[in-house]
């Protein structure tokens, strides 16, 4: 078919570059500024915490000053600590470091995580519908319904208390058991989303030629119905990182946030030092991870703006 | 019309029974009364440990869960609630009084945050493309990127404590309702207490409905009906209000109800950095102490009044648009 325009069009005389549906979400993406910067940025960001070894100016549990030199603790940013030290001398800015690289772990892989279940189950379920329908779509109705910090405490401690799970999530407090919850509760949004998708790809033609050539559901899910479902599921991804991130922080800053042992930190618990620094007025404490977690937060939502955009044009905001 | 309203309140009653039916069972798997209790009571001795465990129905076992479950719902629909585990408080007293405390800061908040926010959304999408709209959806945008606790110690950092180190006094207080030892009602101080929770709460929902809103009157502005109202010689403001705002408000009114339902549960974070002793602050408490008698008539509450909401925002949008049919 293509070949046949192809020689018709230059038998006329006539130069047309056909641009595939991926090339032109691509070109829309390029326009959102936003998107774009944040792009770079985050880019930027996750390299200087991989990087850690070398960025990182201390060891996570390190004391910037010797004790026995001075005091060191909750010392305002000075040369030898750029971003200040915390209640018990240790540096911040490298803290940062080592607390979002666990951050940016929790988002990603629950987001994952949660788009791979969402996808499964929004897809079977918009495509076979009936009561298999009905009741994912109910069950979700009631999550999302509930206040979503009271779900996600009731859960958490109920999970923590089902003995045959625990092989799976590991105990309440690990980074693991926080990517388990928080897929739980991710694929909710997911599966509705790739459901309305399904919905409206299901009566298209092509998935009407497929069928009539004899293909079985999951060669309609795998070949047609979820590469044409991309756009919502990468918005979804992104929401999913953030949503990951921001729950992780909240539930640190109520005392229910990991323990990932003294290797490590996470940025939900620097954030909750800030509240009892905030009262002491050690605002370096507060502002330097707020800022370490905004950046990543609102660059991912950029990028997922930027994406919902590209992918459906028709809510843009310059067209 | 009446017929759908009335099977849908019929509706209600097993949807209740079964969430908190769900609800029961979470909160005795999660929080593990008994085991609660001792660590909350450490003198406990065996006979109050019994009578705790009668009074509530904690039976072992699966069919233990359902009979649990029926005894608690006899106590508590013929108001014989058991007392909380921490000092044998009544459990109402202290709920009706959360209540009360998180529906004045979520209505003063949500009033703030709707109103603001959908005009904001209008005033964005009658000139799509250009700087008002491209600055309120970047706006909008941030203000759904930063979480709500961030603001909140922001703002606690920056009126509180900095604006005393620079002022020698702080703008506004940083927690609870009235300062310590205050007896009385004082609406100054009430108001005062209440401005920066408001401001958390009414950020986040300013924010929401402004990028709704600005959506839902684009999609109306861009409709077939408009152009035909236009055409038919009405003026821009007429069609602007009557066909416009009136059809983009529908969907806008829907989120609107279902938020409202959702004010019982407290502004949980606002709530817990600002000490407010709303149902959000009562909710932490009760978690973190494991306490079975004060958790389940506040779950019961919220689950309540969004299953009660949820049904308003149905009929509601039956009500005001009538291509949706009913049934």
């Amino acid at each position: 078919m293509t070949i046949e325009v192809a020689s018709l069009n230059e038998s006329l005389g006539v130069t047309v570059q056909s641009v595939s549906p991926g090339r032109m979400v691509l070109r829309r993406f390029r326009t959102h500024k936003a998107a774009m910067v944040s792009i770079v940025v985050l880019a930027v960001v996750t390299l200087w915490v991989l990087l850690s070894p070398i960025t990182a100016r201390y060891g996570i549990n390190e004391a910037v000053i010797d004790i026995n030199e001075g005091a060191n603790q909750n010392l305002a940013p000075f040369a030898k600590a750029w971003f200040g030290t915390d209640q018990i001398g240790r540096d911040l800015y490298s803290r940062i470091i080592y607390g979002m690289r666990v951050s940016l772990l929790i988002g990603f892989a629950s987001a994952f995580l949660s788009l791979a279940i969402g996808a499964l189950v929004g897809s079977v379920a918009g495509l076979k519908g009936g009561r298999f329908d009905d009741v994912v779509m109910r069950v979700t109705d009631i999550f999302l319904a509930f206040p979503f910090l009271v779900a996600l405490m009731v859960v958490r401690s109920t999970l923590a208390n089902v003995p045959w799970l625990k092989p799976l999530t590991g105990e309440i407090n690990t980074v693991r058991f926080l990517i388990f919850l928080f897929a739980l509760f991710g694929w909710m949004g997911v599966a509705r989303v790739i459901r309305a998708q399904v919905l409206s790809l299901k009566e298209r033609e092509f998935v009407e030629a497929a069928r009539a050539a004899g293909a079985s559901n999951g060669y309609i899910i795998r070949r047609h119905l979820l590469p044409n479902s991309a756009g919502p599921m990468l918005v979804a991804l992104s929401l999913g990182v953030v949503g990951a991130i921001v729950s992780e922080a909240t539930l640190a800053l109520f005392g229910y946030g990991p323990n990932p042992g003294s290797g490590a930190t996470s940025l939900g618990l620097l954030v909750s030092e800030a509240r009892t620094a905030v009262r002491a007025g050690y605002w370096w404490l507060a502002l330097f991870p707020f800022a370490g977690l905004l950046i990543i937060t609102m660059c991912i939502s950029f990028i997922g703006d930027g994406l919902r955009d590209a992918f459906d044009p028709k809510h843009m905001v310059d067209s | 019309m009446l017929r759908y309203i009335a099977r849908r309140f019929v509706w209600m009653i097993p949807t209740l029974l079964l969430v908190t039916f769900l609800v029961y069972c979470a909160i005795r798997i999660g929080t593990d009364p008994v085991a609660s209790y001792k660590r909350v009571n450490i003198r406990a001795t065996r006979e109050q440990l019994e009578r705790y465990r009668s009074h509530n129905g904690l039976y072992e076992g699966a069919f233990g869960y359902v009979r649990g479950y029926f005894q608690w719902l006899g106590g508590f629909l013929s108001f014989d609630w058991p007392r909380s585990i921490k000092g044998q408080r009544e459990v109402w007293p202290n709920l009706k009084d959360a209540l009360a405390n998180s529906l004045r800061l979520g209505i003063v908040a949500s009033a703030v945050g709707i109103l603001v926010g959908i005009l904001m959304g209008v005033f964005a999408a009658l000139r799509p493309g250009r700087l008002r709209d491209t600055s309120v959806n970047s706006a909008a945008l941030i203000g759904l990127a930063v979480p709500p606790f961030v603001t909140a110690l922001l703002l606690q950092l920056f009126f509180a404590v900095q604006w005393q180190t620079w002022f020698g006094k702080s703008l506004f207080p940083t927690s609870g309702v009235y300062p310590p030892g205050h007896s009385g009602f004082d609406l100054v101080l009430m108001a005062k207490h209440m401005v920066l929770p408001v401001v958390v709460v009414a950020i986040q929902s300013m924010a929401v409905y402004a990028r709704y809103m600005r959506s839902s009157l684009l999609d109306v502005l861009n409709s077939d009906y408009m152009r035909t109202a236009r055409s038919k010689g009405i003026s821009d403001r007429r069609v602007l209000v009557r066909h416009g705002l009136r059809n983009a408000l529908i969907p806008v009114t829907t989120l609107a109800f279902l938020d409202v339902g959702s004010i019982v549960g407290g502004l949980i974070i606002t709530e817990g950095i600002f000490e407010y002793p709303g149902m959000g602050k009562f909710f932490l408490t009760a978690y973190s102490n494991g306490d079975f008698p004060e958790l389940m008539p506040w779950m019961v509450l919220i689950i309540f009044s969004v299953v009660l909401f949820n049904l308003f925002a149905d009929i509601a949008y039956a009500v005001l648009d009538p291509r949706i049919a009913l049934d």
